[in-house]
């Protein structure tokens, strides 16, 4: 491979004015972008190994680093534009699937952006939630459909196994191997804190986080990895993972370079091995079967933990969701195509599933048709960016929603999207050692616990607008959604009424 | 007393540390006027194979290189901070041969430089912990 | 209660200041023969050279001896102790009562006879104040100065008057220069140093007599000089104890606590002797530091409080030109030594301890290695191969680098 077709995507830009030649971008920089050049007596770079983590950006201590994107440009047009060019030449090079991390990055609607709330104007009164009380506390789980009583009249507590939320925020499933020690713990943490949930992901429970079990969900995934009987028993919840937002339909790979140590130990499979986690799980082939999983894991937890059902946003969804719905599952989360990822191939995270947006307003409109809407809580996922979003997500239906990138950036993710790289310069998507101590939980908790505060304020004062003094009152609310710039499709879709109607 | 404590689980070994602390000492208006100087701080990063840490002057509640200054340079102020005095300092480094953690350095002038928790620049805290971008040095009391 | 010291320098000073942390209100009388506010005498050098002056080269700020409660008698000279009566008899006739009593009376260079020396106008001794400026006085752009000694006070006063004369010329019986701290190889490293500067060595010599302007040594070697600056060493003031049935060896004899054998009678500093660590001996360690130190345990211990002096060990930190020198500890054992000709290190390891070392040049941190010798830290507990190379709390063992850095115990 004589030439290499590929330009830098990025330069980084020094100010030679004001760099002082501290030496700590180089020391910083995993990816080995800067050098101390002797000759020269001065700092260099080199920008093609630059992925703009901004790193290096954010640690410079007089400001004299930035990074831009190149000014290089292919003879590029609408249809065969500069990234799809460079793919090609990656391949040609490689011969290898593409692979990229984080959400889909490509300029497909957002139908958040395209929804607008609703606020109160004199028929009836806004409230001022810093003066009246407002409630966003939220209980996760299935609702008896009737009322019981004893023969003295007293009610019976039929309810289901349930989650109770503070807020109605959770961290996203995001294993320990695809994220690390560390960041795992700031999530415990700041879960514990806030009154809310973190999520396992399928790598298993470090056995440092297990007193933090009454605020943990865990997941059973198609490679089972890390399950066993204290593991459930450990958790507030658990959840079965059918799918994943950013790669429906396949399965996992963390290469065996990662599987090390305490990963190793946490999977309970042998250090240097591949973790495959299997597209299908190979004992579900249908609704009955994954209702057979549902009930053994009920079976083993004794009846005590809400069982949740994780499936990616695809095109048959409702149908699906209605299925699980039956299959004795607690909850159904729903994960869009925007979703986050350590590693997925290109092509699929480009271009498999669908916006959450959609999924959950047809899934939520076809579990109340049938009538079985309170039989699971609904949470969705896949790219919520901002307490706007949460808001429009319970409007249309969702009982709580899972945040995953918006945490990591929270714990200083700078969305580089290298996470497969193993080389994360915030010590997020990372198991180096000298990385991993990058972030420090007492830093990174307290981060995810002001923003979780922050969005809940910002979830109160949209609440208090519209005159809603309760997250319950709002839930599947969609008059208070208006859509802007929508096709009527669209609308019927959303169940939503355009702007102006 | 309240004092600079290092938590070498979380340093990173960026250095950063040494370059607030000679900014902070330095009276520049701008970090950026540093470049081209050698800079003595008066904390000193440590890097190992697996860990580094950051060492500084431990304001000692007994303090030896006070009581073994042959200038009378060096002294113990009410709060606790073990000052020098560079005006009466003679460079005999006397201090260098006691401090136990290796903690007083001379300066480019020939005298004595240490860490005073940059009471007397115009930070007014330490310099080293409000840079830190890990926080595994801090300043408390323990 | 009465304290009362004889004596107004480093030792003084401590033991006012240990005095002081534990006692607020006893009053205390410093008698001293010097009419001086307190100065640091290892200072008179850096006075010469204009590195400190007057002012500068107090000990203490001018308000020390307000602050603390003391009145001072200076000027005065204790001819005798009465340590039945409990009083010091002065000069002038009058007599002071104490309660507890300070010796701290320091040394005196010593000159040994040389012949013709009665007869040498300018000669000179190098310890006090008075004695530099006596020097000082004398000294003019063209004289040609004869230093005997090479030891630390010989060199200081060259380094002092250097470039204030014409020519310095350093005599010394021993074979190199500093011999009591230095070995071989430093000493030659510090010799040539010197020699840079126009400093001129004449070794394992001595005078044999000066004449008018010109000094004959035991060689048939003749050197030419105006003043002379005599530097062979000094002699502990123990007379006051000694005259009055008080135990004196080669210095005044002291225990941890600082009290000597008489009653409520203590003494610090260079007149008395303390125990050296690192070669389990007595002797006398007439270094500042030390005075502070044994000073200020004998003040705390005299007012009441519990303090112990046993972490003595000799040590020097001295430079010349910019060429920086630290020793400590005692020279008895297996060596490692690492040198580039310019920088010399060498470490004496002994019993599993570290018991001394020798620095030129490269001084940094060298109070790593002092700490090592001081508090008999076994070498297993540390990464000694590490330490040889750079002495650093990185190669300290992890507890004690936690306790002291993060303050977990």
């Amino acid at each position: 491979m004589g030439i290499n077709y590929i330009y830098p995507e990025f330069e980084v830009i020094r100010d030679t004015t004001r760099c002082i030649a501290c030496r700590v971008c180089e020391r910083q920089c995993a990816n080995e972008v800067h050098r101390y050049d002797e000759d020269l007596g001065m700092m260099t770079a080199d920008d093609s190994k630059c992925v703009d983590c901004h790193r290096c950006v954010s640690l410079c201590p007089t400001r004299a680093l930035h990074i831009e994107k190149s000014r290089h440009t292919f003879r590029e047009n609408a249809n065969w534009t500069g990234d799809k060019i460079t793919e090609i030449y990656r391949q040609a090079s490689t011969g290898g699937v593409l692979l990229s991390s984080m959400g889909n990055p490509q300029n497909i609607p957002v139908y958040w952006d395209k929804m607008l709330i609703n606020a109160s104007q004199v028929t009836n009164p806004p409230i001022d939630p810093l003066r009246e009380p407002m409630e966003t506390k939220t209980t996760l789980g299935a609702k008896p459909r009737t009322i019981q009583r004893d023969q003295d009249g007293k009610i019976i507590d039929n309810r289901s196994p349930r989650l109770t939320l503070n807020t109605p925020i959770m961290f996203s499933a995001m294993s320990y191997g695809s994220i690390s020690y560390n960041a795992h713990a700031s999530l415990a943490r700041a879960a514990r804190e806030l009154g809310i949930y973190y999520n396992t992901g399928e790598g298993g429970l470090h056995k440092d986080f297990y007193e933090y079990g009454p605020n943990t969900i865990v997941q059973v995934a198609s490679g089972r990895f890390g399950v066993h009987k204290e593991y459930l028993e450990t958790a507030a919840a658990i959840e079965i993972k059918m799918g994943q937002g950013a790669k429906p339909g396949i399965g996992g790979h963390l290469p065996g370079a990662k599987i090390v140590g305490d990963v190793s130990a946490t999977r309970m499979i042998p250090e240097g091995s591949d973790a495959i986690s299997p597209a299908p799980h190979h004992d579900i082939y249908s609704i009955e079967d994954l209702r057979q999983l549902v009930f053994s894991l009920k079976e083993a937890t004794e009846y005590k933990k809400p069982i949740i059902v994780k499936i990616a946003a695809v095109h048959n969804i409702a149908a699906i969701a209605s299925g699980i719905a039956r299959s004795g599952a607690d909850m159904i989360a729903i994960d869009g195509f925007r979703g986050g990822t350590g590693a997925a191939p290109t092509r699929i995270r480009d271009n498999v599933g669908i916006p959450i947006e959609l999924a959950l307003a047809s899934v939520d409109t076809r579990l109340r048709e049938e009538g079985i809407r309170g039989d699971v809580s609904l949470l969705a996922a896949g790219s919520i960016r901002c307490a706007s979003d949460v808001v429009k997500a319970i409007a249309l239906g969702a009982d709580a929603c899972y945040i995953g990138t918006g945490a990591l950036i929270a714990l200083g993710c700078h969305v580089c999207r290298t996470c497969h790289t193993g080389k994360c310069n915030w010590g997020i998507a990372t198991q180096r050692p000298d990385l991993v101590k990058r972030l420090n939980p007492d830093i990174g908790s307290q981060r995810l616990v002001n923003l979780v505060r922050a969005w809940d304020h910002e979830i109160k004062e949209m609440m208090g607008g519209m005159g809603i003094n309760s997250i319950e009152a709002l839930r599947g609310n969609r008059l208070m959604l208006r859509g802007i710039g929508l096709t009527q499709k669209e609308l019927d879709i959303l169940g939503i009424m355009h702007a102006g109607e | 007393m309240k004092k600079v404590y290092v938590n070498e689980e979380w340093c990173l070994g960026c250095h950063l540390c040494e370059y607030n602390c000679a900014f902070a000492n330095s009276g520049l208006s701008d970090m950026a006027k540093l470049k081209g100087k050698t800079i003595t701080p008066n904390i000193r990063v440590e890097e190992g194979d697996k860990i580094c840490f950051a060492v500084n002057c431990r304001h000692c509640d007994d303090p030896i290189c006070v009581k073994s200054c042959i200038a009378g340079a060096l002294s113990k102020s009410p709060d606790g901070v073990v000052e020098i005095n560079k005006d009466k300092c003679v460079g005999c480094f006397t201090c260098v041969l006691v401090c136990p953690f290796g903690c007083v350095r001379p300066d480019e002038q020939g005298v004595i430089s240490k860490c005073e928790l940059c009471t007397k620049n115009a930070v007014g805290e330490p310099n080293c912990v409000k840079g830190c971008p890990n926080h595994a040095i801090v300043y408390e009391e323990r | 209660m009465k304290i009362v010291m004889i004596g107004n320098s480093a030792a003084a000073v401590g033991c006012i200041e240990g005095i002081r942390s534990v006692d607020e209100f006893s009053p205390i009388t410093v008698i001293a023969s010097e009419p001086y506010h307190t100065y640091s005498r290892p200072l008179i050098s850096y006075l010469l050279c204009g590195h400190t002056d007057r002012e500068r080269m107090k000990y203490r700020g001018n308000d020390f001896y307000e602050k603390n409660k003391c009145s001072c008698l200076f000027g005065k000279t204790v001819t005798a102790i009465d340590p039945e009566k409990k009083e010091v008899s002065l000069s002038d006739g009058s007599s002071v009562p104490y309660d507890k009593l300070l010796v701290a009376t320091g040394s005196s260079p010593f000159v040994p006879p040389m012949a013709g020396l009665e007869n040498v106008k300018n000669k000179f001794t190098f310890l006090s104040l008075d004695d530099a400026l006596a020097l000082e006085k004398a000294l003019r752009k063209t004289s040609k100065v004869l230093i005997v000694g090479a030891g630390l006070i010989g060199l200081k006063c060259a380094e002092g008057i250097y470039g204030r004369c014409k020519s310095i010329t350093v005599v010394d019986l021993a074979d190199r220069v500093m011999p009591s701290v230095l070995d071989t190889d430093s000493s030659d490293i510090v010799k040539k140093h010197l020699e840079e500067k126009g400093i001129e060595f004449i070794l394992s010599d001595s005078v044999a007599s000066f004449a008018d302007g010109e000094a004959t040594l035991k060689s048939g070697k003749t050197v030419p000089f105006d003043i002379v600056v005599v530097a062979v060493g000094v002699r502990p003031n123990t007379k006051l104890i000694a005259d009055c049935g008080g135990e004196v060896r080669r210095g005044i004899v002291v225990d941890e606590t600082g009290k000597t054998s008489l009653p409520d009678v203590y003494a610090a500093g260079d007149c008395a002797e303390s125990h050296d660590i690192t070669t389990d001996t007595d002797k006398i360690l007439a270094l500042l530091p030390n005075a502070y130190m044994q000073g200020e345990t004998a003040g705390v211990n005299m007012a009441g409080g519990d303090k112990r002096f046993d972490k003595a060990i000799p040590m020097n930190a001295i430079g010349f030109f910019g060429l920086h020198i630290i020793t400590a500890g005692s020279y008895d054992g297996e060596e490692t030594v690492l040198t580039d000709g310019r920088n010399y290190k060498k470490l004496i390891v002994k019993d599993g301890l570290l018991k001394g070392f020798i620095l030129v040049g490269d001084v940094q941190k060298a109070g790593i290695y002092t700490s090592m010798i001081r508090e008999q830290m076994p070498l297993s507990s540390l990464d000694f191969d590490a330490m040889k190379e750079e002495p650093s709390m990185m190669a300290m063992n992890e507890s004690y680098r936690k306790l002291k850095l993060s303050g977990i115990k």
